[in-house]
Formats: C-alpha cells, sequence, structure tokens
C-alpha cells in the first residue's frame, strides 16, 4: 500500500498474544488514519459506556498516512481511548520520532487491548513482538525506564511510555515517548497503566512509500517554502518556541490569570518566550520531519529548580505559570520536567493545581486537607504539587483526580476550570470568543488544538477576525474543526496550518496515497471524523447540555485589559453552530447528515 | 590533492535532529523513505543537547576504495566524490571495516555497499535540511568561518590599543 503501512497490529496484553491484520483501503480512504482510522476502530470495537480503567477499553496508536515521509512535520501519532478524564473520547498527539518509527517496523496502528497480568512492555520490531518483563521498571520515571529499554532492546529503537502517574491512574496521565515529547492530554497514559503496560518500543528497518514520487517531492518542496515564508512558522516558533504567544496573548487580554479570576498577568514578560531564551535556552530541537523546530532544550542552573529539560512550551508555562499566579521560570520549568519524567499533562496539572489555590484562599479548603499553605503565587508549593500530583502523595492524590472530581468533592463546582471535565487551556475566550465555542463544542473536552481560534482571531492567520465579534464564528469553528480532524488524521503536525490549509494537505494525501479527492471531498472527510466522535460521547451518555462552560465565564465579565466587560456569548453562537453541523436543538446528528456523512 | 571545488559541509551546531536529510536522501537513492537507506544519518546525543548530520567526507586516500577487493569503489574525479558501483560490489562489507568514519554502510535489502555520492553536485540532503545543518560550498567554508571566529576573539584584547 502506499502511504499507509497496510499492516494493524492487534496485542492482547490479557492473554500475552498478537495478530496482524491487514488495513481495509476502503476504510482508511474514509477516514484517513491517526485519529480519523483510531477513533472509527475504537467507535466499532468498544462500549463507549464501557469503564475507561476496564480491561474492556481499548488503547489505539495510530499514524497517517504521511507519517514517516518528509512532508512537513509529518512524525505525527495519536493514542486513542476512551478518556478516564472526560468519558468522552480520548485521542491526544504526539511527535518526536516514535510514529516514524513505529511505520518503519511495519504498522499503521497498535490496538491494545485488554489487560496484563504482571507489568510488560512490547517489543515491536520489524514486524515481531516481544512481550518483555516490565517490573524492573514499573514505578520508574520515563526517562529512566526509556534509558533502560534502550539498552535492554536496541539503541535506535523509540520509546513510548507511561511514568509513575500513569501506572498510578492520574486522570490525567500521558504517554510519553523521545523522553519529551507527549501524547499529553485526556489521560491515555492512565489507560496504559491500567493495562499494565509500561512502554511500546518499535524499531524498523522498513520503508514508507508514497504513489506519486514526482508530485509527493513537488508538494514536500512546496510545504517547505511555505513554512518558511510564514513569519510564525520560520521566526516566531524557531526562534521562541510556543511561548513567543506569552507577551501576544496577555497583551490581548486573554491571558487566564489565578484561576481564570483574571485575564492579564503582571508577570507575563518574566515567564515569556523571550525571557526562555535569555536565561534557559540551551538550544532548539525539533520532532521528525519538522523544518519548524519550536521544541526548546533548557538548563535551570538555580539548584532550587535544577533541571536540564525539554520546555516549557506556551500551554505549561502558562498553565503552571499565570494560572497559579507564578512568575518564576526557573520553577515553571521545573514543573514542566516533572510533568515530563512522572508523565501526565501539565495543562491539568497546573489548572487543578491554580483550582486548589482558588479553595484554599477562599477558604474551602484549608492547612489540614492540603497539609501546608496553598497561595497562588507561591512556586515553591506548585513544584510540590505537581510533584505530589505524579506520585499521588498527600493531597496530590485529590489533585490527581483534575480539578472537576476536586471541586465535586469539596462542593463548589464553580471554581472547575474545565469543560466535560477537562481543564481549560489558557486562553479566556470572553476576549476570543470562536475559541470560547471551539472549547464548548470540542469532542474531548477543553481542548485549543480541536480548532485554534486564536490563529484568525488574534494572529490574523489566514485572516484578522474581531475576536469580540460572535457573527459567523460558528462557520469559523466548524472549518477549524473539520481541517484539524484531517490534519490530525494525515500524520502531520497542525502547527504547519499557519503556513499551508486543506489544499496543500491535499496534494500530500494525493501523492502519498493515491486517493482521488477534492478539497470538498477532504473537508467532508474532516466533518465525517469530528461526528464519529460526537457519536461516541453521545453513547458514552453525553448530551448537548455538556456543550457549557463555567458560569464565572459566562456571567462574570473580564475585569481589567483589552477584554474588559466582556463575558462568554455561547447562546448566540451554539444554536448556530449546531445548525451548520446539521445537528438537532439537542446537538445530537441528524439522519440526513450522518447518512450524507456516510456514517 | 583537492582543488577549490563545492562539497557537503557540516554545521553541528544548527542542526534540530529533524532527520529530515536522512529521509531527502533515501527517497531520492531509493525512491522510498527509510531512514536505513539514508546515505546521511542524524545522531542525537539527547542528554548532551547534540545533535549531528555524519556524512562521507570524501577522502583523498579513501579506506573504504583501498579495501575494496572488487574494485567496485573509484574516484570519481568529475564531481570528485569516492562512488560505489553497485554492479560490482559483492557485498563482503571490506569498506565498512576499512572506513574510519561508519560513513559506508552494507544495506541488507540490495546486498549492497552505500555512501554519500553528492548526488552529482545536487545533494538532496541539502536541499531538504531546514536550517543549514547541512550546506553545498567550497570546502574550505566552515574552516574560514571557524578561523574568523577565532580572529574575531582578538578584537578584545587590541581594542584601545591605537597604532
Amino acid at each position: 500500500m502506499k502511504g499507509w503501512i497496510g499492516k494493524l497490529l492487534r496485542v492482547d496484553l490479557t492473554k500475552g498474544e498478537w495478530k496482524v491484520e491487514e488495513l481495509d483501503r476502503n476504510l482508511a480512504i474514509k477516514f484517513i488514519g491517526g485519529r480519523g482510522l483510531g477513533s472509527k476502530v475504537l467507535f466499532d470495537e468498544i462500549d463507549p459506556k464501557v469503564d475507561p480503567f476496564s480491561p474492556n477499553n481499548k488503547l489505539i496508536m495510530a499514524t497517517g498516512p504521511l507519517t514517516g515521509t518528509s512532508a512537513s512535520a509529518a512524525g505525527r501519532y495519536m493514542a486513542i481511548t476512551k478518556s478516564p478524564l472526560t468519558g468522552t473520547v480520548a485521542s491526544s498527539n504526539s511527535g518526536g520520532h516514535f510514529g516514524a518509527e513505529m511505520k518503519f517496523a511495519g504498522f499503521d496502528m497498535i490496538i491494545l487491548e485488554g489487560k496484563a497480568k504482571e507489568p510488560v512492555y512490547l517489543y515491536v520490531e520489524d514486524g515481531k513482538v516481544e512481550f518483555k518483563d516490565a517490573k524492573g521498571i514499573w514505578g520508574k520515571t520515563t526517562h529512566e525506564a526509556t534509558d533502560q529499554i534502550l539498552s535492554e532492546t536496541d539503541m535506535d529503537a523509540q520509546v513510548a511510555c507511561i511514568g509513575p502517574a500513569g501506572e498510578k491512574l492520574v486522570r490525567f496521565g500521558c504517554i510519553i515517548n523521545d523522553k519529551h515529547r507527549a501524547a499529553g492530554r485526556s489521560g491515555v497514559g492512565a489507560v496504559m497503566g491500567s493495562k499494565n503496560l509500561k512502554a511500546v518500543v518499535v524499531k524498523g528497518s522498513g520503508s514508507v512509500t508514497v504513489a506519486d514520487k514526482e508530485a509527493f517531492r513537488k508538494a514536500t518542496l512546496d510545504g517547505f517554502q511555505k513554512v518558511k515564508a510564514n513569519p510564525v512558522t520560520s521566526q516566531g516558533l524557531p526562534t521562541y518556541g510556543t511561548a513567543v504567544l506569552v507577551n501576544i496573548i496577555n497583551a490581548s487580554g486573554i491571558f487566564p490569570t489565578r484561576n481564570f479570576q483574571q485575564s492579564v498577568f503582571e508577570g507575563a514578560e518574566k515567564i515569556s518566550g523571550e525571557t526562555l531564551v535569555d536565561q534557559i535556552l540551551v538550544r532548539n530541537r525539533a520532532c521528525f520531519a519538522c523544518p519548524i523546530g519550536c521544541g526548546r532544550v533548557v538548563k535551570v542552573t538555580n539548584p532550587k529548580h535544577e533541571c536540564f529539560s525539554e520546555g516549557p512550551e506556551y500551554e505549561s508555562d502558562w498553565s503552571m505559570g499565570a494560572c497559579c499566579g507564578v512568575d518564576n521560570l526557573d520553577a515553571i520549568s521545573k514543573a514542566n520536567y516533572l510533568c515530563d519524567i512522572l508523565g501526565f499533562d501539565p495543562i491539568s496539572a497546573g489548572v487543578t493545581v491554580a483550582c486548589g489555590m482558588e479553595l484554599f484562599e477562599r477558604g474551602i479548603i484549608t492547612m489540614k486537607e492540603v497539609g501546608r499553605s496553598l497561595n497562588f503565587g507561591d512556586a515553591d508549593v506548585m513544584v510540590e504539587m505537581v510533584r505530589a500530583i505524579g506520585y499521588r502523595e498527600g493531597f496530590g492524590d485529590i489533585l490527581a483526580e483534575g480539578s472537576y472530581r476536586l471541586v465535586e468533592k469539596f462542593g463548589h463546582p464553580e471554581y472547575s476550570m474545565s469543560v466535560k471535565k477537562q481543564e481549560f487551556p489558557g486562553y479566556d475566550g470572553r476576549g476570543a470568543q470562536g475559541m470560547w465555542l471551539q472549547y464548548a463544542t470540542s469532542n474531548r473536552g477543553a481542548c485549543h488544538v480541536r480548532g485554534y481560534m486564536t490563529s484568525p482571531e488574534i494572529l490574523g492567520s489566514p485572516v484578522k477576525l474581531d475576536p469580540f465579534e460572535t457573527k459567523d464564528k460558528a462557520s469559523w469553528v466548524k472549518t477549524f474543526q473539520d481541517l484539524t480532524a484531517v490534519v490530525d488524521s494525515s500524520g502531520i503536525c497542525l502547527f504547519n496550518t499557519f503556513a499551508f490549509g486543506g489544499p496543500e494537505i491535499l496534494e500530500y494525501l494525493k501523492a502519498a496515497a493515491g486517493i482521488e479527492m477534492t478539497l470538498e471531498e477532504l473537508m467532508k472527510t474532516g466533518e465525517r471524523i469530528w461526528n464519529l466522535e460526537r457519536l461516541f460521547n453521545l453513547k458514552a451518555g453525553l448530551t448537548g447540555k455538556d456543550d457549557k462552560l463555567p458560569e464565572r465565564l459566562v456571567k462574570k465579565s473580564v475585569s481589567e485589559g483589552p477584554a474588559k466587560g466582556r463575558v462568554v456569548e455561547l447562546d448566540k453562537m451554539l444554536p448556530e453552530y449546531y445548525q451548520l453541523r446539521g445537528w438537532d436543538k439537542e446537538g445530537i446528528p441528524t439522519k440526513e447528515r450522518l447518512k450524507e456523512l456516510g456514517l | 590533492m583537492k582543488i577549490a571545488n563545492k562539497k557537503i559541509t557540516v554545521y553541528p551546531e544548527k542542526c534540530t535532529a529533524c532527520r529530515l536529510c536522512e529521509l531527502g536522501c533515501s527517497f531520492k537513492k531509493t525512491g522510498e523513505f527509510n531512514p536505513t537507506a539514508s546515505r546521511v544519518r542524524v545522531f542525537i546525543f539527547g542528554e548532551d543537547a547534540f545533535y549531528t548530520p555524519i556524512i562521507c567526507t570524501q577522502c583523498d586516500e579513501a579506506w573504504c576504495l583501498k579495501a575494496c577487493p572488487s574494485g567496485a569503489i573509484s574516484w570519481d574525479y568529475g564531481v570528485r566524490v569516492v562512488k560505489v558501483n553497485p554492479e560490482r560490489c559483492v557485498g563482503c562489507l571490506m569498506c565498512t571495516l576499512a572506513c574510519p568514519f561508519g560513513t559506508i554502510t552494507y544495506f541488507a535489502p540490495e546486498g549492497k555497499a552505500i555512501k554519500c555520492d553528492e548526488c552529482d553536485g545536487q545533494p538532496e540532503c541539502v536541499l531538504f535540511c531546514p536550517t543549514g545543518a547541512l550546506a553545498y560550498e567550497e570546502e574550505s567554508t566552515p574552516t574560514r568561518i571557524k578561523r574568523m571566529g577565532t580572529a574575531k576573539k582578538l578584537e578584545s584584547s587590541s581594542r584601545g590599543v591605537q597604532p
């Protein structure tokens, strides 16, 4: 097969057996790969009502037809499962070199079923699988485990593993590959932990082939040109990393501060991408096949927060910084490093710690529960709590459940800054209405990378939209969501979309996989994937009522800065959005639309 | 002796470990994306924050050429590279033993030795490298840049001293 390898690996962890299956090309064309095809397999093979930690849940690692090729930043894979944080479909994207190596090892997708009796890891090399004893590395950090696995197997192998957080079922535990790249959100690592699976290791000497070599080479070089011509991908991201956004977002008055109580952070400059470059950057590091290279290798020498790490990127910088009222970049970097080695999502972690801080300052929780004071701006306690989450120690054991379950426990649901129980990323949508609609409707709970409306609303790409305006935002959000579903399914990085969009991705896909498709059909494919995820969530028991935002952000206006006086105007956008999606008033896809999409 | 000529040169400090060079090379040479078929390989030392492509430097007195018993390796004086003739290569691996740099390798699927031939003057790896870690230029350029850096260091010591 061209583009795709054409093989799926199915692993039964309960029985310790594995088998290779053929990829159905027609199905692959319909759902592309990665997020789309993985969600299709999940939808067909599990009961959406299943307990996420039950052996009946499945964990799917899926690449796209472009993964492993020279398409711009084409090293991505997705981890797809039912989320223990949200109860929705979880699909988390990761870069590094793991996804490409999985294809060189002979597989488009690895489907992990059941639960191993004792800790194991899988070693996959050129179409063959070995179950390996992981008792010796259970409890180890992701870095220790990776080093040990590489010494036991092959130094050129790629390791995707969990840390103590995944093992201890931290609800937002992640899967870490290349030591610092993460399938980060929604607790995909906790599901891996629930299966007693420490790591999946891949090594291959196989090839990824394409249908039209000349056309693919041309598409590759065109892609590089566009990345080079775009200021975000050629200057902003390589020079300052994603944290280039800190000053921009803060200046736009949508930089959520102290658990979204304010929207401008007085300490933003101190944690900005510019300051990071100035103080702790060692060098840039790129993922597989990426001409952008937003990764930051940093070294903190301050003995208190000493670490040699990658990141923080914008989200972790914000969540464990501004959202906790912390302006200490050394401490944030250390906390980010802890997230990497212990293996959990810094967004959910930071926002949950911030939520705890608000509960503490309001007197809802006290020293008795926490064991110490938990105030905004206290960098040391932030780092301590992040570590405690990873090991589920003390109050960290409660924080490890996420902000929604934290506030539920103490009877104050209004302080969880989440949608569908997943914490917000770092953009206050009251000053960027489209982003808000996207948060409310995202299929995996609050998320910025299901339709990055910051791009048009703040950065002006592809065109500048008025961030306060609600008109036409429903249509923009739908288009962005559908396109993002295509990107996540094809195997390239979403950051490419600053530089190019649907037509270029279509060129890649046509040349790689030999599929004939119009741009309209490609966008329909994205819409099909979006609706499939929606159907999974509805079958899991969610309803249109879950497409909602925390009351504080709907009722309380922004107190200062450029977005002062704004509230979320979701009621103006949501009905229009449902209508455009072909969903009824309850947010349920109509039969006609599903039929039209071939679902 | 080499005459002034363009060569593939390496600037390790510019490498971001993206491995696009490996993809460009393997695609051009085999029509497939396969890093193990690439004549250039990137090495990633994460703990040292050091990454660099390693590629054949086209030795004047090539060890691989001298070791080859089947006459498959020769100097191409036109483009000034050392080439393997796959028709004559018997896959004995002597060249890989002789090369002190590990830049000529045995490619099992073809049963042949493979090495960089600078794509006859149009190196694909250089075209694919997004950061300039690989360049195609006069071979003396990197050393001239380094020497210029050395010279620049004298500036501070000479500052304030007027002739």
